[in-house]
């Protein structure tokens, strides 16, 4: 038997269960309940309500990014410099909050934030007058950046400490600043990892809906938001289906300039 | 002026971990908490973790949740380990193909890839613990693959071949060749696989039909009616556990090669 061949049980259960789904969910979003084809489950992504969804989405999932991208360098840079004795622990650190349940963490940020939460009662021991962040657009950026966080320094760290020290060592001796050796080195050369990282971030961040329930108070719609309840409420899976192959298509043509780079390798950078 | 700019990097870092872990420690608080509101202190109880094993349906969950993370790991290393051995012997056209593939449940979004299942499954099965398995080893076996792929890169497959040419069958040949070399990438995979099918929330809601309920599936049916406080018990007990065990596995792989080669080779 060729070695080839053992690939066959998962070769049977990615067309069984990857690619069947994903042309299902594509039959469901050209049809109607009586089967024939429509356009309009698609289109339905123009709607007003829609589209200030989706636009609220990708400001949001944009911003997120940009914000793990700015809190991810500085920390990964400082790790590297610290050179603790091994590299595990600093993962391990990072990887650890992940094993507490994502519901209640998030919903440990609703307590910390809201109005007589814990970050109030903090200020005001301080003399500082409360804030009311709780249900605000700032709540859902902060539980967003909280859990995409690690999924950025991972990458970001894992291609910062790969870095040939000598590379820098030598860039200083010919008289390149600390800006110049991150500019002309450090980032270029860590590239691959944050766009790993931005992959990570920026297309769960584009699509979450539990994050928006509990810390938007129920008064931020996201697309993600919107499709749920297309599912699990109104019950019309054609226009959810329609409206979740317009997410997906969005996503990868986001995507699509950061995917030019070897995919067989991304996924596994953070580990 | 050194010194300043090291007490400001420690400083920096020190509140990236105060945010990262402060939600943690909430959670924590709360568990010995002898209040069920979720805003006052109560004082110190262990009465949630006394009443948490009498409670019938968080065990429920648990179990579930334990089968599923563990059953669906281990399928999908099975099934992801062979398949990594088969494509890496492809052409490499059809290499880049299949994986490409095997690329999509990762990039594709957990809300699109949870609806397109339950779309697909709602055709032939009942939705329900089935359901729910299948979901949960078809985005685990990607992360399995991708821990194992770069392991057989580099690991000398023509041993391999070599060992069958002089008779090994191919069961013996893997268990005495691939499986020495490549078994951190596929332990790596395992445990990924784990971690992910523990913390899915997304695909689960959708492909699990009534009746059926993980720890996630439950806390979030539970968000409006407030959380029963045995819930933020078992939630540290597990993370003390998980703790500890990466603890041991970093001081014990630390002593004899270091944990990087682990992490890195699995990359």
């Amino acid at each position: 038997m060729k070695r080839k061949y053992l690939a066959t049980p998962y070769i049977i259960w990615v067309v069984g269960f990857t690619l069947l789904p994903l042309i299902t969910i594509g039959i469901s979003a050209f049809t109607r309940d009586n089967g024939t084809f429509t356009w309009s489950n698609i289109l339905a992504i123009s709607e007003p309500i829609n589209r200030q969804a989706l636009f609220f989405s990708l400001a949001i999932a944009l911003g997120c990014t940009l914000i793990c991208i700015l809190l991810a360098y500085p920390a990964a840079l400082f790790l590297k410099s610290f050179r603790f004795k091994r590299k595990g622990f600093t993962i391990f650190l990072l990887v650890l909050p992940m094993w507490m349940n994502f519901i209640l963490r998030i919903l440990a940020w609703q307590m910390i934030l809201s109005k007589n939460g814990i970050l109030n009662f903090l200020l005001g021991k301080l003399g500082i007058a409360p804030l009311s962040i709780s249900n605000t657009w700032g709540a859902l950026m902060i539980g967003m950046v909280y859990d995409f966080l690690p999924y950025m320094i991972l990458p970001v760290f894992n291609a910062i400490s790969d870095i040939d020290e000598d590379t820098i060592e030598a860039a200083r001796d010919l008289g390149a600043g600390s800006m110049a050796v991150f500019r002309k080195i450090i980032f270029p050369l860590s590239m691959p990892g944050m766009l790993s990282g931005v992959v990570m971030v920026f297309v769960p961040a584009m699509t979450s809906f539990v994050i928006a329930d509990i810390l938007g108070g129920g008064k931020v719609q996201l697309i993600g938001n919107i499709i749920e309840q297309e599912f699990m409420k109104s019950m019309d899976w054609h226009l959810g289906a329609g409206l979740s192959i317009s997410l997906m298509l969005l996503v990868l043509i986001s995507l699509a300039f950061t995917m030019q780079n070897d995919m067989e390798d991304r996924g596994t950078t953070i580990w | 002026m050194v010194s300043l700019k090291r007490v400001f990097m420690k400083c920096y870092l020190a509140l990236i971990l105060l945010f990262l872990y402060a939600p943690i420690l909430v959670l924590v608080v709360l568990s010995f908490n002898d209040s069920r509101s979720r805003v006052k202190w109560g004082g110190f109880t262990l009465q949630w973790y006394g009443s948490l094993f009498s409670n019938r349906q968080i065990m429920e969950a648990l179990k579930t949740t334990l089968i599923l993370g563990f059953g669906s790991a281990a399928a999908a290393t099975v099934i992801g380990t062979l398949g990594a051995l088969g494509i890496e012997a492809m052409r490499r056209r059809s290499y880049r193909v299949v994986m490409s593939v095997t690329n999509i449940p990762i990039l594709n979004a957990d809300i699109v890839t949870g609806i397109a299942l339950m779309l697909w499954f709602v055709r032939f099965m009942p939705l329900g613990f089935g359901s729910v398995m299948i979901a949960h080893i078809t985005f685990n076996i990607p992360y399995v693959i991708l821990s194992v792929m770069p392991k057989l890169k580099s690991l000398n497959i023509s041993i391999y071949e070599a060992a069958r040419d002089l008779g090994a069958g191919s069961v013996y040949a893997f268990f005495h060749i691939v499986l020495p070399q490549a078994g951190s990438g596929i332990l790596a995979g395992f445990f990924m696989a784990l971690t992910m099918s523990m913390d899915d929330f997304v695909i689960t809601y959708f492909t699990k039909g009534a009746g059926v309920n993980t720890l996630s599936t439950m806390i979030y049916g539970e968000i409006r009616k407030g959380i029963k406080p045995q819930m933020y018990a078992l939630s540290t007990l597990l993370f003390a556990v998980i703790f500890v065990i990466l603890l041991l596995f970093n001081i014990l792989s630390g002593k004899g090669k270091s944990t990087d080669d682990i992490v890195e080779r699995s990359r």
